[in-house]
C-alpha cells in the first residue's frame, strides 16, 4: 500500500485524489469491481493489465465520464480533496474540469485551428473570454506541452494538419489549459510512433512535477519509465476487473507479492 | 471542509489553496442550457410525428363525406361519374395494382441480376461507375419519365411492338384489343424503369453484405461464380430482396405524373395490357381541380386516403422486414 | 470428393455459367444504358428550345412567339426555397435529437415512422396541404405547395442529419466532453461544425429530390401564367409547366416541354454529383 505522501517542501500544490470501491457497470453488468486506489499527488500511477481487464472502464469513472454511455452506472467513492465527485448535486462537469482526460486516439476537434483547438476548454465554458487572452492561454499551454515551438507559426493551420505525435501533445495542451489538478490518460502514445511516444512521456514526466497523472498502459516499458507507482488489474472468469496489487513501480516490477502481477510482468500471459 | 461555495465570475478551475471552487451561478446556468437544449431537441421529433398522425386524420377527414354515402361499396363498385355523382374506386384499385405488380415483374430479374453483376462479377470501378448511373436514375423527375414514355415508347408499341406481340400471341386475352400506344403496358414499362434503382441498389448492399464464408465455402466445393451467385448468394439474401421488393412495389403503386401521362386515363377494367386504365394516384392528378362538387372532392380524397393506407402498410412492412435483416448483421 | 451437381458435364456447367454471368452484365448494362438513352433524347430533343426567351419569358399563347418557362423557374426556386426553410429546422433538430439522445424504442420508433414516410405517395400528401392551407383559404398558394414539399423534404434531411452526427468520431464528443464541456456545447460547438459538410450534403440531396415532384403541385401551386412572387397566391412552376405543355395538343408547346424536362434533369443531376462527389470525400478526408 501507498502511505499518504507529506507536503512536498517547495510548496506545490498537493491533491487527494482517491477512489474506493469503486464497480463499474454497464447496463447492470459490472466490468469493474470494488476498486480501492489511493494517488500520490505530483506524480504518475500507472494503471496496467491485459486488455479487457477494465482499466479503462475504470478510468472513465474517475472523471464521471463512464456515466456518458447509455445505461451505464458507477457505484463508489472517488473524492478529490475530500469531496466525493459522485455526491448528489455535484455536477459531472465540475468533476471533469478539474479531473482532465488523453484520450487514446488523438483527436483535436477537426474545424478548429491549432490554436482554437487548445484554448477550446475555454471558449465554450459558458464564460467569455476576450480575444487576446485566448491567443495568450493558448501559446503558454502549447509551450507546456512542448509544441510551442513547432507550431508558433502555423498557430492558424487546422488541428487535424499536425502529425500524430503533435495532435496528441496538443490535446495535453488542450488539456491542461483548465488547469485541471489531474491529468488521466488512455493509452495515450499506442497510436504513436516510438519518438513521439518518447516525447509525450518526456511531457508527462516533466507535467507531473505540478499535477497527478494516471496512465493507463499495456506497455510494460513504458510504466517503468514514466511512472513512480503501478497498480495492476486483472479480471477473473466473470470478466470483471479487479485490483490485485499496488506499489512503487520499482517494487510491482522486481518484487511483486502477489503471483498473478509476476505472471503478467515476465509476459506469461497478457 | 473541501468544497467552498463561491458566487461571482470565479472560474470552476483550480486554485493555489487545493480547495475544489464551485461557481454555483455558473454551474446552474450552464445546466440550465443543457436541460433547456434537450427540451428543445424533443419539440423537433414531437412536431414530426404530430404532422404523421395529422396527415392521417385530415385524410380521414376529407374522405368522411364520400365514406358516409358510399361505405365500403367503395372499393368494389366499378362506376365512376363525376355527372350522376356515383363514385366507385374499384377501376382505380385495379389499374393500380396491376400496373404496379407488372411494373415489379419487369424490374425484379432485371434489378437482382443487375446488383449481382455489379456486386460480384463487375471490377470495382466499373461496378462504382454503373452503380451510380443506375442510382441517378431515381433522380430523374416524373415527368420526364412521362414526356419520354408518352412520345417515345408510346409510339414504339403502337407502331412496332404492340403488332409485333398481337401477330404472335394475340390468342391470350391480354394482349388482345385495339393498340393505343399508351395503356396498361406503357405504364408499367415505366413504372419498372422507375422501380429499378430501388430493386437494385438494395440488392446490391444485401449481396455485398453476405460473409466471405459463404462465397469462399461455395467456390471451395467447385462451384463457379455464377453458381455461387444463383445457389448461394441470392437464396441467403433473399428475405432482404423480398423486402426491397416490397418497397420498390410501393414505389410504383404512388407513382403518379408518369403514370397520368401514359396510362390512357380511362376508368375501365379491361383484361388487354394494350387498353387503357386509370391509377388511385392518376385520378387525382387529373381531376381533382375540376371537380365541382364536395361529393366528389370527398371521392377523391377517398381514394388519396386508400393509396395512403395502402402505401403505409406496403412500406410499414417492407421496412419492418429490411429493419430486420440489418439488425441481424 | 463430393459433386455439386450430379451427372452434369463440366462443360455444360461452364456454359450455363458463361450464359449466367453474360446475363448479369447484361441487366447491368440495360440498368445504366437506359440512363444514357434518356440523358441523350431528353438532350437532343430539348437542346433546340433552349434560348434566351426560354428562361426569361412568360408562357404565351399557342402562335404568338415567344414565350417560355421564366416564371416556372422563378417560382420553383421561391417554391423550393421557402420549403426548404420550413422542414431544415425540424429535420436537422430531429436528425440531431436521433444522434445524441435517440436511444431506446421511442427513437425507434420515430426512425421508422420516418422511413415510412419517406415512401407515402406524394399526391397523398399533397391532398394533405390541400385540406389544411387551400381548403381553409379558398385559393391555391405557393406557400400550400412548399409545405408539401417540405414534409417530402423531412425524411431524408432526418436521417442524413442523423448519419452526419454519427459519422463524427467518437473521440471527438468524448474530448469534448472530458474538457468539461456541457452536452449543448459539444453538440452544437464542436460536433455541428464537423457534421456540417455531410449536414450540407443532406440537404442538397434533399432539394434534388423535391427539385422534379410534379404531383402535390397540382391542387397547391396550381401554377400561373404570369410573374409571381407573393407566397400565397397561385404560382407557376418548372415542372408544372412541363406536364401541362406536355399533355397539351400542340406540337410548339411540346418542344417547350422537353426543353423543360432538360433543365429539370440537368438540376437535378448537378445537385446529386455535388452532394455526392464533392463534399463526401471532403468530409471523409477529416
Amino acid at each position: 500500500m501507498i502511505a499518504t505522501p507529506p507536503q512536498s517542501a517547495d510548496g506545490a500544490e498537493q491533491t487527494d485524489f482517491k477512489a474506493e470501491n469503486v464497480t463499474a457497470y454497464y447496463a447492470g453488468r459490472p466490468a469493474c469491481r470494488d476498486i480501492t486506489l489511493t494517488f500520490p499527488p505530483n506524480s504518475v500511477t500507472a494503471l496496467i493489465g491485459p486488455s479487457g481487464c477494465g482499466k479503462s472502464t475504470f478510468l472513465r469513472c474517475l472523471n464521471r465520464l463512464h456515466e456518458e454511455i447509455p445505461n451505464a452506472t458507477v457505484d463508489g467513492v472517488v473524492s478529490l480533496n475530500g469531496t466525493n465527485i459522485y455526491d448528489k448535486g455535484f455536477e459531472p462537469i465540475v468533476a471533469r474540469r478539474n479531473i482532465g482526460m488523453i484520450l487514446q486516439k488523438p483527436s483535436p476537434f477537426p474545424t478548429m485551428a491549432i490554436w482554437e483547438n487548445a484554448v477550446a476548454g475555454l471558449r465554450f465554458s459558458g464564460r467569455s473570454v476576450g480575444h487576446k487572452e485566448q491567443r495568450e492561454v493558448a501559446e503558454r499551454v502549447l509551450r507546456e506541452a512542448n509544441l510551442w515551438e513547432e507550431v508558433k507559426d502555423v498557430l492558424d493551420r487546422p488541428g487535424v494538419s499536425l502529425s500524430g505525435g503533435q495532435q496528441q501533445r496538443l490535446c495535453v495542451a488542450r488539456a491542461i489549459a483548465v488547469r485541471p489538478r489531474i491529468l488521466l490518460m488512455d493509452e495515450p502514445a499506442s497510436a504513436l510512433d516510438p519518438i513521439s511516444t518518447s516525447r509525450l512521456e518526456d511531457l508527462v514526466v516533466e507535467l507531473s512535477k505540478e499535477m497527478t497523472i494516471i496512465i493507463v498502459t499495456h506497455n510494460l516499458q513504458q510504466a517503468a519509465r514514466v511512472a513512480k507507482n503501478t497498480a495492476f488489474m486483472l479480471s477473473g472468469e466473470e470478466r470483471v476487473g479487479e485490483l490485485i496489487e499496488v506499489g512503487t513501480t520499482d517494487q510491482i516490477f522486481t518484487r511483486p507479492n502477489d503471483k498473478r502481477t509476476e505472471d503478467y510482468i515476465t509476459g506469461r500471459f497478457g | 471542509m473541501s468544497v467552498e461555495v463561491q458566487t461571482g465570475a470565479q472560474p470552476l478551475d483550480a486554485s493555489p489553496s487545493g480547495r475544489v471552487i464551485v461557481d454555483r451561478a455558473l454551474v446552474a446556468r450552464l445546466k440550465l442550457s443543457d436541460v433547456s437544449f434537450r427540451i428543445a431537441l424533443t419539440v423537433a421529433p414531437l412536431i414530426y410525428v404530430a404532422l404523421i398522425v395529422a396527415l392521417f386524420l385530415m385524410l380521414a377527414k376529407g374522405s368522411s363525406e364520400a365514406f358516409a354515402k358510399f361505405g365500403l361499396s367503395f372499393t368494389w363498385n366499378s362506376v365512376w361519374n363525376p355527372v350522376t355523382g356515383q363514385f366507385g374506386g374499384l377501376p382505380f384499385i385495379y389499374g393500380t395494382i396491376v400496373s404496379s405488380f407488372l411494373a415489379l415483374l419487369l424490374a425484379a430479374p432485371v434489378g437482382i441480376y443487375a446488383a449481382a453483376y455489379l456486386a460480384e462479377f463487375a471490377p470495382p470501378l466499373l461496378s462504382k461507375t454503373l452503380g451510380f448511373m443506375i442510382e441517378l436514375l431515381a433522380a430523374v423527375p416524373s415527368v420526364v419519365y412521362g414526356l419520354w414514355g408518352l412520345f417515345v415508347l408510346a409510339p414504339i408499341i403502337r407502331n412496332y411492338f404492340g403488332p409485333a406481340v398481337q401477330s404472335v400471341l394475340g390468342f391470350l386475352p391480354i394482349f388482345q384489343g385495339p393498340i393505343y400506344g399508351i395503356g396498361m403496358l406503357t405504364a408499367a414499362i415505366i413504372l419498372s424503369i422507375m422501380i429499378l434503382p430501388t430493386v437494385t441498389a438494395i440488392s446490391r448492399d444485401l449481396i455485398q453484405a453476405v460473409p466471405a464464408a459463404q462465397r469462399e465455402g461455395s467456390l471451395a466445393l467447385g462451384a463457379t461464380r455464377w453458381e455461387t451467385v444463383q445457389n448461394v448468394l441470392l437464396p441467403y439474401v433473399k428475405t432482404g430482396i423480398f423486402g426491397a421488393l416490397v418497397l420498390a412495389l410501393g414505389r410504383a403503386l404512388g407513382e403518379t405524373i408518369a403514370a397520368t401521362m401514359v396510362i390512357g386515363n380511362r376508368p375501365h377494367i379491361s383484361a388487354s395490357l394494350f387498353a387503357p386504365g386509370y391509377t388511385l394516384a392518376s385520378v387525382i392528378a387529373n381531376e381533382f381541380t375540376e371537380a365541382t362538387s364536395s361529393i366528389y372532392t370527398s371521392a377523391l380524397i377517398e381514394l388519396g386516403f386508400l393509396l395512403f393506407i395502402v402505401s403505409l402498410i406496403v412500406n410499414g412492412v417492407a421496412r419492418l422486414m429490411l429493419w430486420t435483416i440489418m439488425r441481424q448483421r | 470428393m463430393a459433386e455439386v451437381t450430379a451427372s452434369r458435364s463440366v462443360k455444360v456447367r461452364h456454359m450455363m455459367s458463361t450464359l449466367g454471368t453474360a446475363g448479369t452484365a447484361f441487366c447491368a448494362g440495360l440498368a445504366s444504358g437506359l440512363l444514357l438513352l434518356l440523358l441523350v433524347y431528353v438532350t437532343i430533343q430539348g437542346i433546340g428550345a433552349l434560348n434566351p426567351s426560354f428562361f426569361f419569358d412568360v408562357p404565351k399563347p399557342v402562335g404568338v412567339p415567344g414565350g417560355g418557362v421564366g416564371n416556372g423557374i422563378l417560382g420553383s426556386t421561391i417554391m423550393i426555397g421557402i420549403a426548404g426553410l420550413l422542414s431544415a429546422p425540424i429535420g436537422i433538430g430531429c436528425g440531431i435529437y436521433l444522434a445524441n439522445f435517440g436511444r431506446g424504442p421511442a427513437a425507434a420508433g420515430v426512425r421508422y415512422l420516418s422511413d415510412v414516410l419517406a415512401g407515402i405517395p406524394s399526391i397523398a400528401i399533397g391532398l394533405f396541404a390541400y385540406t389544411l392551407f387551400v381548403q381553409p383559404f379558398g385559393h391555391f398558394s405557393a406557400f400550400s405547395a412548399s409545405v408539401a414539399l417540405g414534409i417530402l423534404m423531412l425524411p431524408l434531411i432526418v436521417r442524413t442529419t442523423e448519419e452526419a452526427f454519427r459519422a463524427v468520431p467518437s473521440e471527438i464528443r468524448e474530448g469534448s466532453l472530458a474538457l468539461g464541456l456541457t452536452t449543448f456545447s459539444t453538440t452544437m460547438r464542436v460536433l455541428l461544425p464537423a457534421a456540417r459538410p455531410l449536414l450540407a450534403t443532406g440537404l442538397i440531396l434533399a432539394i434534388a429530390r423535391v427539385s422534379g415532384e410534379t404531383a402535390p403541385l397540382l391542387f397547391t401551386a396550381f401554377g400561373s401564367q404570369f410573374w409571381e412572387t407573393n407566397p400565397f397566391a397561385p404560382m407557376a412552376e418548372l415542372s408544372l409547366q412541363v406536364f401541362t405543355y406536355a399533355i397539351s395538343p400542340y406540337a410548339e408547346w411540346h418542344r417547350i416541354a422537353w426543353g423543360g424536362a432538360l433543365v429539370l434533369i440537368v438540376v437535378v443531376f448537378l445537385l446529386n454529383v455535388a452532394a455526392r462527389v464533392v463534399i463526401k470525400p471532403v468530409a471523409k478526408s477529416r
